[in-house]
Parts: C-alpha cells; sequence; structure tokens
C-alpha cells in the first residue's frame, strides 16, 4: 500500500537528490578556478598575503565576519556563491521531503535506515550551513554536497522502505532524543572529518614546500594552513563528541526502560561506546606530544570511520537488539 | 593559540625519560610515570576501542546465547581456539578487564597529581607580567593622555574583576586569570568515571534479574522459587527480595490490522496487573514496553508475551490425565504460530503416558497440503492447536527436572501415534480423540500470558549520579575558556600613557582575541572617552609563545 504522502515525499527527496549535484558541480568549478589562481600568484608572491586578508586573519574569523574579499578574489567567488545558493534550494527540498515523510509515517522521521540517512544528511547541511555563518568553509563546499548525493543515493536505491508503525519498543522519548541526538553528532563529526582530511593534505602541502617541490594540488594554497584547519576540526568534534556522549547516555536510559538493563554489549551499543572512545583518544591526541597535528587528524578520520561503519555495515549485517534498519533480514 | 599545551606538558615528560643505569625502585617509579602518562593513556583508549571490536562479530554469551550455540555448531574447527581467547564472553575476558584496569589505573595515577597541582593553581596568584608583550600570541597597544599610571591599571583591573577575572597588581601592570573551572570540569570529568566503574563492579554483587511467565488470571510471588530463572550478584542473600506478589489482569496488546508491509506487526502491549505489597491493599497497576513498573525495590519489564492453552488431557475412562494452562512459545511476532509441549503423567496405564507437541495457529488458515498456517497474531474462534502425539515413560518419577517447553522424545524413546497425516486438532471449546485409546484433549480456552524481567538494581541511582556529574565535568572541561590577560601601563615622556594588552590562552581558546580587543576598547572608554588612540594592534594568528607548540 503506497502512501501518497511518502511518494510526494520520495519526489522530493530526488529533485534535492539533483539540486545538490548541480550544486556540487558549481562547487567543484569554484575548486577548479581556486587551482588557477593558486597558479597564477605563484611566483609573484602574493599568493598567501592575500589569502591571509580574505580570510580575516588565523582565529579572529571565529568571532567576526571575515572583511569582504578583495576584489581580485571576487570573480572566483561566483561559483561558489552560485553553489552555495544551489545548496540552500536542495536543504528546503531536502527538508519538505523530511518533513512529509514524518507527516505520512505520523511520528519522528528517523525509524529506519532510510529515514536516518535522509534526517542525518539533512542535519549534515544544516550545520554545514550554520557553521558556514560563522567561518568561512566554502571550500568544503563540494565534499559536502558530494557527500550528500553519495547517502542520499544509496538510501534511494538501497534502503527505501515504505512506511510502517513503531514496534512497541522503539515507542519512547528516549528513543527520539537518542537518535536526534546521534544525528545531529553525525553532522558535526562530518564536518569535522572533512577538515581533518583537508588538514591532512595541506599538512602534507606544507611539508613539501619546505624542501620546494611543487605539489600537484595547487588549489590548497587557497586554502587556510593545517594548524588552523586542526583547530576548527578540534572545535566542531568537541561539539560532535558532546552530543555523542549524550547519545550514549539516553541510548543507556532507553535501554533501561525497554530491555530492562542500561548496558548489555549488545553489537549496536558497542559500536557507540567504540566511536565515543575514539574520539576520547583524539581529544587526548591533540595534547599528546608527538601525536597533535597528522596523527589526531588520523584518529579523528578512524572515529568518523567508526560511525560509517556503525551506520552502515552494522545495522544492515550484524545481529542485535537494535535491527531498527526495516529491512529485510536473511 | 593553538594547540593546548601550558600547564599540560608536566604530565609528559615522561616521554622524554631516558634510563642510565636505575635501581629497581627506579624502575618502578619509571614504570609508573610510563604508566601515568598522557601518550600511554592514548594507546590504552585506543586498545580499548580495539578491543571491543571482536565481541561485535562474535555472539556473547550474556548478550545472545542462542547465537553462541549456532555459532559453535556451525564453526567446530574455530571453537576451540575461540574458548581459549574467551571470545564469547570478551567484555569479562581477562584482556578486555587488563585494559580497563590499566586505564583506570593510568586514569588514577594521573588525576591525582593533577589534582594536587590544581588546588596550588586555585590557591595562587595570577603568574607575573611579562616584560614583552610582542612574544605572546596576542598583543596590542595604545596610547592614552590625560590619565595616571595608577588610575590606568586601576580602571583596568576593575574592568578585569568585572569579568570574573582572578587578579594581581605588579607594579604598573596587572596580571588576571580566568577559566580554573576548565581544569575543575577536566577533573570532575574523570574523577566521574572512576565512580562509575567502581559503582558498577560493586553494584553489581547487589543485583539479581528474574525471569516469569505469567498467564492471564494467575500471579507470581516475589519468591526465589517462583522464577523460572534466576540471576544473582555474589552478595544475593534470601532477604534480598523484599514480599509482594503480582497478578495479571488481562494483556492488551493491539496489532496492524491495515494490509501492507506492516500488516500484522504489533503496535502496542498492554499489561493490567494487579499488585500486593506484604500487608498492603490490593492495587491496580499498567506495564508497557517502555514503562516497567517500579515495586517493592524491583523494576518489573514487560519484555514477552504468548499465547497459553487451557487444556485439559483425559483418560479412556474420563479421568483427568493433566490439565492445565501451558504457555505456548511464539515463532513469529506477526503471526504467533506458537509452539507447545504437554506433558501427561496421570494415565491410566503408567507405561503409556502421554506426549503432545505442537502449534497454536491464532489465526487459522489451511494450506494447500491440509496443514495449517497462521495468517494473522489474534486469537478467537479462528484459533486452532494441532498436536503430534507421543506415548511412553515421559516421568519415571525419579523428580529429575524437566523442561516445559521441550519433549525430547528420541531420548526419551516415546512412540508417535499421532503425526503429520493425522494431528490430534481442535479448536477452542472442542475436543479431540487421541490414537490408540489413550482418550481425549479438550482445548477450553486460550489466554494471553506475559513474560516479565524483574530486576533489582539498587546501584542503579548513584551510577546515573556519576553519569551526570561526569557530564557536567566533561561540558565545563571542553567549553570553558582558560586565559590569561595582562594590562600593563607605561609613563612616556610627554606625560602619555603607553598602554599594552596581551592574552595567552590556555587549552583551546577561540574567544582570546575577542576578549583582548574588548579590554582594550573598553579600558580606553572608562579612562577617556574619546581620547584614546590606538598606536598599534598585531595579531599573531598562529599558535606561536605557547611554549611545546
Ligand atoms: C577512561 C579513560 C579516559 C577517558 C574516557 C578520557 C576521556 C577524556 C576526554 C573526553 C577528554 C576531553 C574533555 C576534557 O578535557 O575533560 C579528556 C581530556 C584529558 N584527559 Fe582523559 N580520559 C581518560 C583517561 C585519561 C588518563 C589515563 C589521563 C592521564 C594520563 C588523562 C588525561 C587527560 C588530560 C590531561 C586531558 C586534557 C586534555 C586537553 O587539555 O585537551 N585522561 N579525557
Amino acid at each position: 500500500m503506497v502512501n501518497p504522502l511518502d511518494q510526494l515525499s520520495e519526489l522530493l527527496l530526488v529533485s534535492a537528490i539533483v539540486v545538490y549535484a548541480i550544486a556540487f558541480i558549481a562547487f567543484a568549478f569554484d575548486l577548479a578556478r581556486r587551482s588557477a589562481e593558486a597558479q597564477a600568484v605563484v611566483g609573484s608572491g602574493a599568493g598567501r598575503d592575500d589569502l591571509r586578508a580574505e580570510q580575516g586573519g588565523g582565529v579572529a574569523v571565529l568571532v567576526e565576519a571575515p572583511p569582504a574579499a578583495p576584489p581580485a578574489a571576487k570573480g572566483r567567488r561566483s561559483s561558489a556563491r552560485a553553489g552555495l545558493a544551489l545548496m540552500i534550494i536542495a536543504l528546503v527540498l531536502h527538508a519538505g521531503a523530511v518533513v512529509l515523510r514524518g507527516v505520512a509515517a505520523e511520528r519522528v522521521p528517523w525509524a529506519n535506515m532510510y529515514e536516518f540517512s535522509m534526517t542525518g544528511t539533512l542535519v549534515m547541511v544544516l550545520v554545514f550551513l550554520g557553521v558556514l555563518t560563522r567561518i568561512d568553509l566554502r571550500f568544503l563546499g563540494a565534499v559536502i554536497t558530494g557527500f550528500v548525493v553519495l547517502l542520499l543515493g544509496i538510501a534511494t536505491v538501497g534502503f527505501h522502505v515504505e512506511v510502517s508503525p513503531l514496534q512497541p519498543a522503539l515507542q519512547s522519548y528516549w528513543l527520539v532524543l537518542h537518535v536526534l541526538v546521534a544525528i545531529l553528532g553525525t553532522g558535526f563529526f562530518t564536518l569535522a572529518a572533512a577538515l581533518s582530511a583537508v588538514q591532512l593534505l595541506q599538512a602534507r602541502r606544507e611539508r613539501r614546500s619546505q624542501d620546494v617541490r611543487p605539489t600537484r594540488l595547487k588549489l590548497l594554497a587557497t586554502v587556510p594552513e593545517a594548524d588552523r584547519l586542526e583547530n576548527l576540526a578540534y572545535r566542531i568534534t568537541v561539539v560532535g563528541f558532546i552530543l555523542w556522549t549524550f547519545t550514549l547516555i539516553a541510548g543507556a536510559i532507553w535501554a533501561d526502560h525497554a530491555w530492562g538493563r542500561y548496558w548489555g554489549w549488545d553489537t549496536k551499543e558497542v559500536w557507540t561506546f567504540i566511536i565515543w572512545v575514539v574520539y576520547a583518544g583524539y581529544l587526548h591526541a591533540r595534547a599528546t606530544l608527538g601525536w597533535r597535528g597528522t596523527g589526531s587528524a588520523w584518529l579523528n578520520l578512524i572515529g568518523y570511520g567508526s560511525v560509517l561503519f556503525n551506520f552502515g555495515v552494522v545495522n544492515v549485517f550484524f545481529k542485535g537488539l537494535h535491527t531498527y534498519s526495516g529491512l529485510p533480514t536473511s | 593559540m593553538s594547540r593546548p599545551s601550558d600547564g599540560r606538558d608536566e604530565f609528559v615528560v615522561a616521554d622524554e625519560v631516558v634510563a642510565p643505569r636505575l635501581g629497581p625502585l627506579e624502575w618502578l617509579r619509571w614504570a609508573w610515570r610510563q604508566l601515568t602518562s598522557m601518550r600511554t593513556a592514548l594507546l590504552l583508549l585506543l586498545a580499548l576501542a580495539i578491543a571491543a571490536v571482536p565481541g561485535s562479530l562474535l555472539p556473547q554469551e550474556s548478550a545472545d546465547p542462542n547465537g553462541v550455540i549456532q555459532w559453535r555448531a556451525a564453526n567446530p574447527a574455530f571453537v576451540g581456539v575461540v574458548d581459549a581467547l574467551q571470545g564469547f564472553t570478551v567484555y569479562t575476558s581477562v584482556w578486555f578487564s587488563a585494559i580497563y584496569l590499566l586505564l583506570f589505573v593510568s586514569l588514577i595515577g594521573c588525576v591525582v597529581p593533577r589534582l594536587r597541582h590544581h588546588l596550588k593553581a586555585v590557591r595562587a596568584a595570577p603568574p607575573r607580567t611579562p616584560s614583552r608583550f610582542a612574544r605572546l600570541p596576542v598583543s596590542s597597544a595604545a596610547t592614552v593622555q590625560g590619565s595616571t599610571a595608577a588610575d590606568a591599571v586601576d580602571a583596568a583591573e576593575r574592568l578585569l574583576k568585572r569579568r570574573r577575572y582572578r587578579t594581581k597588581r605588579y607594579g604598573d601592570s596587572v596580571s588576571a586569570e580566568r577559566g580554573y573551572l576548565r581544569e575543575t570540569g577536566n577533573l570532575l570529568f574523570h574523577g566521574a568515571l572512576v565512580g562509575v566503574l567502581l559503582t558498577v563492579f560493586v553494584g553489581g554483587g547487589f543485583t539479581w534479574t528474574g525471569q516469569v511467565v505469567v498467564p492471564t488470571g494467575t500471579s507470581f510471588a516475589n519468591l526465589e522459587s517462583q522464577y523460572d530463572t534466576i540471576t544473582k550478584g555474589r552478595f544475593f542473600s534470601d532477604d534480598s527480595l523484599q514480599k509482594y506478589s503480582l497478578k495479571l489482569d488481562r494483556l492488551d496488546v493491539t496489532y496492524e490490522k491495515q494490509l501492507g508491509p506492516a500488516f500484522g506487526q504489533p503496535l502496542d502491549y498492554t499489561a493490567h496487573v494487579t499488585t500486593r505489597t506484604d500487608g498492603g491493599a490490593p492495587v491496580e497497576r499498567t506495564i508497557k514496553v517502555n514503562s516497567p513498573l517500579d515495586i517493592g525495590g524491583t523494576s518489573v519489564y514487560l519484555l514477552g508475551n504468548g499465547y497459553a492453552a487451557d487444556l485439559t488431557v483425559r483418560n479412556a475412562d474420563g479421568s483427568v490425565a493433566w490439565t492445565g494452562v501451558q504457555p505456548f512459545q511464539p515463532q513469529d511476532p506477526r503471526t504467533m504460530t506458537s509452539l507447545g509441549v504437554v506433558k501427561a503423567f496421570k494415565t491410566t496405564d503408567p507405561e503409556k503416558q502421554i506426549g503432545l507437541v505442537g502449534f497454536l495457529y491464532p489465526t487459522a488458515a489451511e494450506r494447500t497440503d491440509g496443514t495449517y498456517a497462521s495468517i494473522f497474531p489474534s486469537a478467537g474462534s479462528q484459533s486452532l492447536v494441532s498436536f503430534f502425539a507421543y506415548e511412553g515413560v515421559i516421568d519415571d518419577g525419579s523428580g529429575r527436572p524437566q523442561n516445559v517447553y521441550e519433549l525430547d522424545t528420541k531420548a526419551l524413546g516415546l512412540k508417535q501415534v499421532a503425526g503429520r497425516t493425522n494431528p490430534v486438532q481442535m479448536g477452542i471449546g472442542q475436543t479431540a480423540t487421541l490414537p490408540d485409546g489413550l482418550g481425549s484433549v479438550t482445548l477450553n480456552g486460550i489466554t494471553r500470558y506475559a513474560a516479565f524481567d524483574v530486576h533489582h538494581d539498587p546501584s542503579q541511582g548513584l551510577v546515573a549520579l556519576f553519569v551526570g556529574l561526569s557530564v557536567l565535568g566533561l561540558i565545563t572541561s571542553l567549553l570553558v575558556p582558560r586565559r590569561r590577560l595582562w594590562v600593563k601601563v607605561t609613563e612616556q615622556q610627554d606625560g602619555d600613557l603607553l598602554v599594552e594588552y596581551a592574552g595567552l590562552a590556555r587549552g583551546d581558546d577561540p574567544g582570546l582575541e575577542r576578549a583582548v580587543a574588548d579590554l582594550q576598547r573598553d579600558h580606553r572608554d572608562s579612562l577617556e572617552p574619546g581620547l584614546a588612540r590606538a598606536v598599534s594592534t598585531s595579531v599573531h594568528p598562529r599558535g606561536g609563545g605557547t611554549g611545546a607548540a
């Protein structure tokens, strides 16, 4: 039995995917232009200073809006601006799809993998745009839109299920809270992982530029330094980590209400714990000699890898009490 | 400002220890330093994460005992290795325990000296003003006219105090520090983690869990003998159980009736019960899947449900061989096809005891091959019970305990008298004859039963308290910025004042530059609004200055 609202929701979602894909192209175009620009300023010695001005100088950017871009950078910004505008349009369609799904199911739209992917990617985009109002992270636009297109594509093709009511064990405020916080945390972890990945590339470039070997990834010259990327990644991970701590706790309370024990080493509990511990390791790494910088960035990526694994592999293939993917089990 | 660095390095010096000739005591001290170093903490955390993985790949005795049995059967070649490595009990294994115990020893060894250090720091005055501000990560300067150095420093100190900085005057300068809560929170967080672990450890000894199946209309008392199974902690004693009884009046279950992918899916379970505590009046309560009932120091959870058949087995002469309400085990929640066993011992011929094994189909539908299936989980006049029947000696009077849900026909050497072609079938209120002149079976009715889990865990409140404290500590430790600010005033030859401002973050602090800029602005305004003019502002965007970065 097909629910018409759900059909409309799916239609909106597919449109959102298409618009995200176009946004991705615009952002990619911006990166290509950055690349060309960086090539042009090589040798003139103006590159870095120009960039500094644009970024408003180091950490101050976090609390103050960046000053207007110098005229030279204006042209290049047009495709980034187009990408951003498209991303916002896609976001509106995407949000419509999520809300309609919730209305169709008469409950929160995060009770199976399809809905989790849909709502999770929405939150990723919201987190990205939210942070963007304070820090210029447009160089990550292509990464984020590309990733969202990929995830939504997998969700619509692989995970789609008709709306169905909740099993009694899932009918709990704690589920609503637990999953919502997990989704939010994942949104922050995603952004932080993207920053750490760029940080690793940037750190390699910085190492190379010291021994005067040219790198192929010219566009990195227009991206903040590795140190600054590390600081940003750290701050965003901290928010994600606090949210993940709540995920762990809300999950334990829910498990206590539903199954009569707050902790039982169920597969899903195990992975939530592993993720928490890896990120705790990351926070420690930043304060540990020899692990700062590149080492901690790798840990951040390992943490994010566990998040993806937990969602994509554990839900589908592992046996446990949390079999909420809604997919037929073999 | 960059990575957290200062104020921490005393905890990482162990990394640089080189060991020349050491006596046993020095070795011990060196090992302790290694264990409590930040790097060891990090490695142990990563080890803990990795060690937790195998337990999610292999079924665990605690979470999935049936899975363990299946795994053993499916992989006989690996069972030895996995058992030797405690692979089915990962989270209580020696190696997993070793990792987290080491981690917590390291944690205590790390927190105690930091606590001492922090207590000292909290009482100490902010440190002496540095001589050269330019070397600090954020600094700026301005000249001010028409004020004296003393007034300017006073004004700066007032401003800093109002911002809840702790201040100290050093000549014509003021040194200020805030954010001691950051380290307090960090210590609270780590300390509360130790609290959580200890409470779980000790509290586990007082915990017990019982499982009991209660058919509608019957009750159970909170006595050890009444539970089908009970798991007891180390400190369990007979008076761990408070007296109460609980009667299941009704179990309401609603199912999805709309055709679609969710057809037949349970939507809600509500158990209506009457409880009575020792000497108290009966009280009517409800228990739902996500809302347990708290009574007599226990929580009663509704974790399962099923159908029970009210049956009477009669001998050929009409005497009763067995009668009772027998719970059946559901095989599929969507159809509630359930499997059950009846063992009738009081037969006229003790060599011909009767064993019945069969299915209960709540909404029976005949298949093309003549067998039945259930197509919906509701029971009623449409229900059918269908048995295979066996005869032989089931209970030899030796009192050996038997599983009421199983009849091992092979081990008991029973003879099958009714099978696939001639099952013993009946609807509610009907009687079916047993073959071989054994008698008859009557299905008096079908009721629901509830499977309750009863838990007693006195440590839960304390665990919750420590978890709450650790969250509080975590948030303050991650979000409260800790920083030092300095204002230095120098009188110049022309009578103007040169006022310098500087800031240093201790740990991550995105607001440092703004803090310095705001201080400078407000300070100027408080001295001579409009007269002051900025001379220079310098910003060091990268982390220079913080020693270890
Ligand atoms: C059960 C094991 C541990 C867990 C789960 C854990 C978790 C964390 C977390 C989440 C943080 C960041 C939040 C905060 O600053 O409070 C942190 C920070 C810190 N932890 Fe741990 N920790 C553990 C063990 C240890 C041990 C054994 C040490 C000492 C060797 C240690 C020393 C520190 C220090 C110094 C910081 C501050 C780092 C900074 O300034 O960023 N921790 N820990």
